[in-house]
């Protein structure tokens, strides 16, 4: 009844392409961003930010990033651990050699590492389409982690094998380390992941935005508008890859602060951001961050459920967990391919003729 | 129509010269030449797999013949890539409809002025400066198209869910979104009902009247091409057997031959 473009006049272009065209959607958008800025930082405690939050926001990023060269530019991709491997790793390594260099700038460029590989990984891309490049990517994870293992120079010569982040601050607040607040864990995250969604907003509503769905929706009839397939496909896997960067250097230094490269970036990673945006649904922004909320909160819920209020074997609980979300993404499969992001377009179309039919 | 015939050298805006296209062994084209004039409406027909579509695939570039020379604006084209091709402004449809199905009536007529944006990666990301400067003014133009092929009501619909005659209507607003010299139209009417071709039809003389577009199709319905067309080329088994006026061409004897059989 409230929810509808009633009185609202657009009088200009720019007016009528606005992300958020109803009133009440902006009102929302300023809601959720009021609470995420303001009220969240105040309340938040250490097991939120470590368990929720961080995490959330960092599969957020990883989730844009895929959505990217998956959902908007059709390029299936398993590679999406390895490269936050390269974004993990690039991080570490910036942050020792460059004690004095901001870890804003570490984590940007780490991100530009990042879409170096991804483009590096994306030239088979011309060639091959879906399951085929799906294989070629696949390559792509097993060989980085490969290398993160096996060439001592990444992870500095230490004697596990692992790395671990030093302490380092932004305006003199500690944001990585053991000793960083969670507050400040969380804003650092947040920023990134808010930055980077309003650019993939900017980006997919754009011309390169319409190159991407071009080529993902005809690459025939694209190519011959002027797309050039090459230019788009790798844009695509370049952008793509410098979010998941982003997200595998903030995975490592602001959330876990020490990782190894088999144990937290294996395929087991590609599968779950995967996961993520054929759940939150593919080409959709806000898609990309529900389905990141879902995979992280869904395991912490159940968890709490049958290991905490029922007293399960926590075991039985992962078997569970494992058992429901593989069965959660065939249906999703079968039933709602375009995601939950979907399921809140069709609530929203209804709840504009609400309380009509149709 | 009204268009004068003249065979001035420079009204000729392409000019295919002896071109031959093999697969293999098979010839798809054998040494064909025809040209197309500026403003001219010029009709490609022939009988199933004569070879038209190979014809206009040849001229968007997606196959290089292996002989024969193709001239355009007086200038032979070198060997380009299809995408190069739509920056000489030719644009076309397709047979099958070729439509970006996950987007909207407006995006997919925004894709067809793809040639057009030049705006950088970071202005794009910021959405700020040339790159929305350029969404607006590449939307006033599509609109104007819109207006004109008389699809505004559905402009944010996504094209997967229109119906057919519409989705060809799109199509053809996203072949004129590029402002094209040359628009390319392989079989606009086909799979349509009597209204929806009288539609096309009067959509494909406007295009060729008021914004002088130079048209070339494939048809097979001929009423259709005798209404429509100035010039006529009639291709078959990969040959030009006719080329002319649709009165001549309808007269033609090897014309006849082609499309009723002929005894032997």
């Amino acid at each position: 009844m409230f929810y509808r473009e009633v009185g609202e006049f657009k009088t200009s272009y720019p007016q009528d392409s606005e992300s958020f065209g109803i009133g009440l959607d902006k009102y929302g958008y300023y809601f959720v961003l009021f609470i995420a800025f303001v009220i969240i930082p105040l309340m938040i405690n250490d097991y939120w930010a470590s368990a929720v939050l961080v995490p959330f926001l960092v599969w957020a990023i990883a989730s844009l990033g895929l959505n990217i060269l998956t959902g908007y530019c059709g390029q299936i991709s398993l590679g999406t651990g390895g490269f936050m491997a390269v974004g993990a790793y690039s991080c570490y390594k910036l942050m020792t050699s460059f004690p004095d260099l901001n870890i804003i700038f570490c984590i940007i460029l780490s991100g530009l590492i990042t879409a170096g590989v991804g483009i590096l990984f994306g030239i088979p891309s011309l060639r091959i389409k879906g399951f085929y490049l799906a294989v070629a990517t696949l390559a792509s994870q097993f060989f980085l982690v490969w290398l993160f293992n096996r060439v001592p120079w990444f992870y500095n010569y230490s004697a596990s094998g692992q790395i671990s982040t030093p302490e380092r601050s932004v305006f003199g607040i500690l944001v990585t380390g053991p000793n960083v607040q969670p507050w400040a864990q969380y804003m650092i995250c947040l920023l990134f992941a808010f930055g980077l969604a309003w650019g993939c907003r900017n980006l997919t509503r754009g011309s390169l935005g319409r190159k991407w769905r071009a080529t993902r929706d005809m690459d025939i009839a694209a190519e011959i508008i002027g797309v050039n397939l090459l230019q788009a496909k790798l844009s695509a896997f370049a952008i793509s890859s410098f979010y998941i960067g982003i997200a595998g250097a903030l995975f490592f230094s602001v959330y876990l602060g020490a990782v190894d490269a088999t144990e937290a970036f294996g395929i087991n990673q590609s599968f779950l951001v995967l996961f993520m945006i054929i759940i939150g649904g593919l080409g959709s922004i806000l898609g990309s961050f529900i389905g990141a909320a879902f995979m992280v909160l869904f395991p912490v819920l159940l968890k709490n459920i049958l290991v905490g209020w029922w007293e399960w074997d926590a075991a039985l609980a992962t078997h569970l967990e494992f058992i429901s979300v593989g069965f959660l993404i065939i249906v999703f499969l079968i039933f709602e391919p375009h995601g939950l992001a979907q399921l809140w377009r069709l609530l929203k179309q209804k709840l504009r003729l609400w309380p009509y039919p149709h | 129509m009204g268009q004068t015939e003249t065979t001035n050298k420079n009204d000729i805006l392409m000019d295919i010269v002896n071109v031959t296209l093999r697969f293999g062994g098979v010839k798809a084209l054998s040494d064909v030449s025809f040209n197309i004039q500026r403003g001219e409406i010029r009709a490609i027909i022939g009988p199933n797999g004569a070879g038209k579509s190979s014809m206009l695939n040849v001229i968007n570039g997606f196959y290089t013949p292996q002989e024969g020379e193709i001239w355009f604006e007086g200038k032979l084209r070198p060997r380009l890539k299809p995408h190069q091709i739509a920056y000489q402004r030719i644009a076309r449809t397709f047979q099958n409809i070729a439509l970006f199905e996950g987007m909207t009536v407006l995006d997919n007529m925004m894709t067809g002025r793809m040639i057009y944006m030049k705006s950088g990666l970071l202005s794009q990301l910021a959405w700020w400066g040339k790159a929305e400067r350029e969404e607006t003014e590449n939307r006033l133009i599509v609109e104007k198209i819109i207006d004109f092929l008389e699809i505004p009501a559905i402009r944010k619909t996504p094209v997967g869910m229109l119906p057919y005659g519409l989705q060809k209507r799109v199509e053809l607003g996203r072949a004129l979104a590029a402002e094209p010299m040359l628009l390319l139209l392989d079989e606009p009417m086909a799979g349509m009902n009597n209204e929806e071709k009288e539609d096309m039809c009067r959509f494909i003389l406007d295009v060729n009247e008021e914004l002088g577009t130079t048209i070339a199709l494939i048809e097979h319905d001929m009423g259709v091409v005798m209404d429509l067309a100035d010039r006529v080329v009639v291709i078959d088994h990969g040959e030009k057997i006719a080329d002319g006026q649709p009165d001549e061409v309808r007269n033609d004897q090897n014309v006849i031959d082609a499309y009723l059989g002929v005894s032997h």
